[in-house]
Protein backbone atom coordinates (compact mmCIF):
# COMPACT_ATOMS: atom_id res chain seq x y z
CA UNK A 1 0.00 0.00 0.00
CA UNK A 2 2.53 2.60 1.13
CA UNK A 3 5.03 1.09 -1.21
CA UNK A 4 2.35 1.65 -4.10
CA UNK A 5 1.52 5.54 -2.76
CA UNK A 6 5.98 5.95 -3.08
CA UNK A 7 6.00 4.66 -6.66
CA UNK A 8 2.45 6.76 -8.02
CA UNK A 9 4.54 9.69 -6.35
CA UNK A 10 7.66 8.94 -8.71
CA UNK A 11 5.59 8.95 -11.94
CA UNK A 12 4.80 12.67 -13.29
CA UNK A 13 1.17 11.95 -13.24
CA UNK A 14 1.11 11.25 -9.70
CA UNK A 15 2.83 13.67 -8.28
CA UNK A 16 0.69 16.45 -10.41
CA UNK A 17 -2.17 14.55 -8.95
CA UNK A 18 -1.22 14.77 -5.11
CA UNK A 19 -0.04 17.97 -5.20
CA UNK A 20 -2.64 19.21 -7.45
CA UNK A 21 -5.20 17.40 -4.85
CA UNK A 22 -3.24 18.45 -1.34
CA UNK A 23 -3.43 22.45 -2.98
CA UNK A 24 -7.00 22.27 -4.30
CA UNK A 25 -8.13 20.68 -0.84
CA UNK A 26 -6.51 23.25 1.04
CA UNK A 27 -7.72 26.31 -1.00
CA UNK A 28 -11.13 24.79 -1.14
CA UNK A 29 -11.07 24.74 2.95
CA UNK A 30 -10.02 28.20 3.33
CA UNK A 31 -12.53 29.80 0.66
CA UNK A 32 -15.02 27.62 3.45
CA UNK A 33 -13.94 28.32 6.31
CA UNK A 34 -12.09 32.48 5.97
CA UNK A 35 -13.74 34.75 7.71
CA UNK A 36 -13.01 37.46 5.10
CA UNK A 37 -14.67 37.63 1.69
CA UNK A 38 -11.49 38.83 0.03
CA UNK A 39 -9.89 35.77 0.95
CA UNK A 40 -12.29 33.04 0.27
CA UNK A 41 -12.93 34.64 -3.15
CA UNK A 42 -9.13 34.27 -3.97
CA UNK A 43 -8.54 31.23 -2.87
CA UNK A 44 -11.68 29.86 -4.78
CA UNK A 45 -9.68 31.69 -7.68
CA UNK A 46 -6.64 30.02 -7.31
CA UNK A 47 -8.40 26.36 -6.65
CA UNK A 48 -10.66 26.72 -9.92
CA UNK A 49 -7.21 26.98 -11.80
CA UNK A 50 -5.33 23.92 -9.84
CA UNK A 51 -9.01 21.82 -10.78
CA UNK A 52 -8.35 22.97 -14.73
CA UNK A 53 -4.67 21.00 -14.34
CA UNK A 54 -6.69 17.66 -13.07
CA UNK A 55 -8.30 18.46 -17.09
CA UNK A 56 -4.75 18.62 -18.27
CA UNK A 57 -3.62 15.40 -16.47
CA UNK A 58 -6.86 13.71 -17.73
CA UNK A 59 -6.55 14.69 -21.52
CA UNK A 60 -9.35 16.89 -21.54
CA UNK A 61 -7.01 19.85 -22.65
CA UNK A 62 -10.09 21.73 -24.32
CA UNK A 63 -12.17 21.75 -20.64
CA UNK A 64 -9.16 22.98 -19.16
CA UNK A 65 -8.85 26.03 -21.12
CA UNK A 66 -12.39 26.44 -21.04
CA UNK A 67 -12.65 26.13 -16.66
CA UNK A 68 -9.69 29.01 -16.74
CA UNK A 69 -11.40 31.37 -19.01
CA UNK A 70 -15.37 31.24 -17.89
CA UNK A 71 -14.30 30.09 -14.03
CA UNK A 72 -11.74 32.41 -13.25
CA UNK A 73 -11.61 34.76 -16.21
CA UNK A 74 -15.59 35.54 -15.94
CA UNK A 75 -17.24 34.45 -13.40
CA UNK A 76 -14.40 35.13 -10.66
CA UNK A 77 -14.18 38.88 -12.61
CA UNK A 78 -17.98 38.76 -11.76
CA UNK A 79 -17.23 38.16 -8.20
CA UNK A 80 -14.89 40.88 -7.83
CA UNK A 81 -17.26 43.36 -9.56
CA UNK A 82 -19.84 42.28 -7.36
CA UNK A 83 -17.64 43.10 -4.48
CA UNK A 84 -17.80 46.95 -5.43
CA UNK A 85 -21.72 46.30 -4.17
CA UNK A 86 -21.30 44.59 -0.50
CA UNK A 87 -18.47 45.71 2.01
CA UNK A 88 -16.09 43.41 1.23
CA UNK A 89 -12.99 44.44 3.26
CA UNK A 90 -15.13 44.23 6.66
CA UNK A 91 -14.75 40.04 8.16
CA UNK A 92 -18.47 38.53 8.39
CA UNK A 93 -19.60 37.74 11.64
CA UNK A 94 -22.11 35.18 11.80
CA UNK A 95 -23.26 33.26 14.02
CA UNK A 96 -22.65 29.46 13.54
CA UNK A 97 -24.63 27.22 15.40
CA UNK A 98 -24.52 23.74 15.61
CA UNK A 99 -20.90 23.67 14.28
CA UNK A 100 -19.94 19.92 15.37
CA UNK A 101 -23.30 18.81 13.75
CA UNK A 102 -22.75 19.97 10.39
CA UNK A 103 -18.89 19.02 10.41
CA UNK A 104 -20.22 15.21 11.76
CA UNK A 105 -23.35 15.64 8.94
CA UNK A 106 -20.33 16.40 6.36
CA UNK A 107 -18.04 14.04 7.14
CA UNK A 108 -20.82 11.33 7.44
CA UNK A 109 -21.42 12.78 3.45
CA UNK A 110 -18.10 12.82 2.64
CA UNK A 111 -18.10 8.99 4.04
CA UNK A 112 -20.66 7.68 2.33
CA UNK A 113 -19.75 9.51 -0.55
CA UNK A 114 -16.23 7.66 -0.78
CA UNK A 115 -16.85 4.77 0.10
CA UNK A 116 -20.37 4.70 -2.95
CA UNK A 117 -17.40 5.98 -5.60
CA UNK A 118 -14.05 3.23 -4.07
CA UNK A 119 -16.53 0.53 -4.62
CA UNK A 120 -15.78 -2.08 -7.59
CA UNK A 121 -17.97 -1.41 -10.97
CA UNK A 122 -18.72 -4.81 -12.02
CA UNK A 123 -20.43 -4.40 -15.53
CA UNK A 124 -19.40 -5.57 -19.01
CA UNK A 125 -22.65 -3.53 -20.03
CA UNK A 126 -20.83 -0.30 -20.09
CA UNK A 127 -19.46 0.66 -23.71
CA UNK A 128 -18.43 4.16 -24.64
CA UNK A 129 -21.47 6.01 -26.27
CA UNK A 130 -19.30 8.24 -28.34
CA UNK A 131 -15.60 7.01 -28.16
CA UNK A 132 -12.82 9.29 -28.29
CA UNK A 133 -11.70 9.40 -32.14
CA UNK A 134 -7.58 7.63 -32.56
CA UNK A 135 -5.06 10.33 -33.55
CA UNK A 136 -7.69 13.20 -33.41
CA UNK A 137 -6.74 15.95 -30.96
CA UNK A 138 -9.30 16.29 -27.74
CA UNK A 139 -10.58 20.20 -29.38
CA UNK A 140 -11.32 18.58 -33.03
CA UNK A 141 -13.19 15.55 -31.43
CA UNK A 142 -15.03 17.93 -28.77
CA UNK A 143 -15.98 19.87 -31.31
CA UNK A 144 -17.02 17.12 -33.79
CA UNK A 145 -18.97 15.32 -30.98
CA UNK A 146 -20.61 18.55 -29.72
CA UNK A 147 -21.94 20.26 -33.16
CA UNK A 148 -22.94 16.85 -34.55
CA UNK A 149 -24.42 14.66 -31.40
CA UNK A 150 -25.29 17.61 -28.53
CA UNK A 151 -26.18 20.14 -31.25
CA UNK A 152 -29.74 21.68 -30.03
CA UNK A 153 -28.61 21.09 -26.01
CA UNK A 154 -25.42 23.61 -27.29
CA UNK A 155 -28.58 25.62 -28.50
CA UNK A 156 -30.76 25.82 -25.57
CA UNK A 157 -27.24 26.33 -23.36
CA UNK A 158 -27.17 29.63 -25.62
CA UNK A 159 -30.62 30.21 -25.38
CA UNK A 160 -29.95 29.96 -21.48
CA UNK A 161 -26.81 31.92 -21.22
CA UNK A 162 -29.03 35.20 -23.19
CA UNK A 163 -31.97 34.99 -20.44
CA UNK A 164 -28.97 34.92 -17.70
CA UNK A 165 -27.45 37.70 -19.05
CA UNK A 166 -30.68 40.03 -19.64
CA UNK A 167 -31.56 39.01 -15.85
CA UNK A 168 -28.26 39.95 -14.63
CA UNK A 169 -28.91 43.35 -16.49
CA UNK A 170 -32.38 44.29 -15.45
CA UNK A 171 -31.57 42.90 -11.77
CA UNK A 172 -28.36 45.07 -11.29
CA UNK A 173 -28.96 47.84 -13.25
CA UNK A 174 -30.53 50.94 -12.52
CA UNK A 175 -34.04 51.73 -12.57
CA UNK A 176 -34.27 49.08 -14.65
CA UNK A 177 -37.02 47.22 -12.94
CA UNK A 178 -39.67 50.05 -14.21
CA UNK A 179 -40.78 50.16 -18.09
CA UNK A 180 -39.57 53.32 -19.78
CA UNK A 181 -42.98 53.01 -22.17
CA UNK A 182 -45.88 52.71 -19.38
CA UNK A 183 -43.36 55.21 -17.15
CA UNK A 184 -45.69 58.79 -17.44
CA UNK A 185 -43.37 60.38 -15.44
CA UNK A 186 -40.58 60.06 -18.19
CA UNK A 187 -42.96 61.76 -20.42
CA UNK A 188 -43.70 64.68 -18.14
CA UNK A 189 -39.70 64.96 -17.90
CA UNK A 190 -39.56 65.03 -21.79
CA UNK A 191 -42.03 67.51 -21.77
CA UNK A 192 -40.78 69.69 -19.53
CA UNK A 193 -37.43 69.48 -21.19
CA UNK A 194 -39.14 70.79 -24.26
CA UNK A 195 -40.81 73.56 -22.49
CA UNK A 196 -38.44 75.10 -21.14
CA UNK A 197 -36.78 74.80 -24.58
CA UNK B 1 -0.29 4.30 -10.75
CA UNK B 2 -3.14 6.71 -10.87
CA UNK B 3 -6.67 5.41 -11.35
CA UNK B 4 -10.55 6.27 -11.50
CA UNK B 5 -11.12 6.02 -7.72
CA UNK B 6 -8.12 8.35 -7.29
CA UNK B 7 -9.76 10.70 -8.93
CA UNK B 8 -13.70 9.61 -7.99
CA UNK B 9 -12.36 10.25 -3.94
CA UNK B 10 -11.03 13.03 -4.54
CA UNK B 11 -14.63 14.19 -6.30
CA UNK B 12 -16.10 12.95 -3.18
CA UNK B 13 -14.01 15.03 -0.96
CA UNK B 14 -14.02 18.36 -2.50
CA UNK B 15 -17.87 17.81 -2.81
CA UNK B 16 -17.91 17.29 0.77
CA UNK B 17 -16.19 20.30 1.82
CA UNK B 18 -18.97 22.45 -0.51
CA UNK B 19 -21.72 20.81 1.24
CA UNK B 20 -19.93 21.70 4.82
CA UNK B 21 -19.88 25.42 3.50
CA UNK B 22 -23.80 24.93 2.66
CA UNK B 23 -24.42 23.92 5.89
CA UNK B 24 -22.38 26.07 8.00
CA UNK B 25 -22.28 29.25 6.20
CA UNK B 26 -24.99 32.20 7.16
CA UNK B 27 -23.96 34.51 4.04
CA UNK B 28 -25.53 33.91 1.05
CA UNK B 29 -22.15 35.33 -1.32
CA UNK B 30 -20.51 32.59 0.95
CA UNK B 31 -23.51 29.99 -0.08
CA UNK B 32 -22.73 31.11 -4.01
CA UNK B 33 -18.95 30.02 -3.50
CA UNK B 34 -19.64 26.65 -1.80
CA UNK B 35 -21.90 26.14 -4.51
CA UNK B 36 -19.00 26.74 -6.83
CA UNK B 37 -16.87 24.34 -5.05
CA UNK B 38 -19.51 21.78 -5.63
CA UNK B 39 -19.83 22.17 -9.05
CA UNK B 40 -16.44 21.80 -9.78
CA UNK B 41 -16.51 18.26 -7.83
CA UNK B 42 -18.96 16.86 -10.08
CA UNK B 43 -17.24 18.16 -13.12
CA UNK B 44 -13.80 16.60 -12.13
CA UNK B 45 -15.54 13.13 -11.44
CA UNK B 46 -17.38 13.57 -15.39
CA UNK B 47 -14.24 14.15 -16.98
CA UNK B 48 -12.42 11.11 -14.83
CA UNK B 49 -15.00 8.95 -15.56
CA UNK B 50 -14.76 9.88 -19.38
CA UNK B 51 -11.01 9.30 -19.63
CA UNK B 52 -11.79 5.64 -17.72
CA UNK B 53 -14.04 4.57 -20.42
CA UNK B 54 -12.72 6.47 -23.57
CA UNK B 55 -16.52 8.46 -24.08
CA UNK B 56 -16.77 11.63 -24.77
CA UNK B 57 -19.77 12.38 -22.79
CA UNK B 58 -19.08 12.84 -19.57
CA UNK B 59 -16.65 15.96 -21.19
CA UNK B 60 -19.99 17.09 -22.78
CA UNK B 61 -21.86 16.96 -19.66
CA UNK B 62 -19.42 18.85 -17.68
CA UNK B 63 -19.44 21.82 -20.26
CA UNK B 64 -22.46 22.25 -19.81
CA UNK B 65 -22.08 22.20 -16.02
CA UNK B 66 -19.78 25.49 -16.72
CA UNK B 67 -22.07 27.17 -18.96
CA UNK B 68 -25.17 26.63 -16.16
CA UNK B 69 -22.72 27.69 -13.83
CA UNK B 70 -21.89 30.43 -15.22
CA UNK B 71 -25.65 31.69 -15.66
CA UNK B 72 -26.17 30.99 -12.65
CA UNK B 73 -23.70 33.35 -10.80
CA UNK B 74 -25.16 36.19 -13.42
CA UNK B 75 -28.82 35.85 -12.02
CA UNK B 76 -27.56 34.94 -8.46
CA UNK B 77 -25.29 38.17 -7.86
CA UNK B 78 -28.22 39.98 -9.48
CA UNK B 79 -30.30 39.18 -7.06
CA UNK B 80 -27.94 39.43 -4.29
CA UNK B 81 -27.25 43.13 -5.33
CA UNK B 82 -31.02 44.02 -5.20
CA UNK B 83 -31.42 42.20 -1.97
CA UNK B 84 -28.25 44.44 -0.73
CA UNK B 85 -29.71 47.45 -1.65
CA UNK B 86 -33.22 46.66 -0.12
CA UNK B 87 -31.78 45.29 3.65
CA UNK B 88 -28.13 46.37 3.62
CA UNK B 89 -27.21 43.20 4.42
CA UNK B 90 -26.14 39.65 2.97
CA UNK B 91 -26.73 37.68 6.34
CA UNK B 92 -29.45 34.86 6.02
CA UNK B 93 -30.55 35.70 9.74
CA UNK B 94 -31.43 39.18 8.90
CA UNK B 95 -32.88 38.04 5.71
CA UNK B 96 -35.42 35.87 7.37
CA UNK B 97 -39.05 37.66 7.53
CA UNK B 98 -41.38 35.17 7.81
CA UNK B 99 -40.38 33.77 11.10
CA UNK B 100 -41.31 30.39 11.21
Amino acid sequence: MFENFIASLMTVEGFAFYLFSILTIGLFLVTVLSKNILYAMTSLAAGMILISGFFFILGADFLGVIQIIVYVGAIMALYAFAMMFFDATRNIKENNTNAPLVFILGGLSALMLVMMFAAPIHSDAIVALYPMTEGVGNVQDVGMVLFTKYLIPFEVAALMLLVAMISGIILAGKKMDNSLTEDTSADDEILITKDEK
Amino acid sequence: MIGLSHYLILSAILFSIGLVGILRRRNILMLLFATEIMLNATNIAFVAISDNYGDLTGQMFAFYIIAIAASEVAVGLGLLIVLYKRHGSLDLDDLASMRG
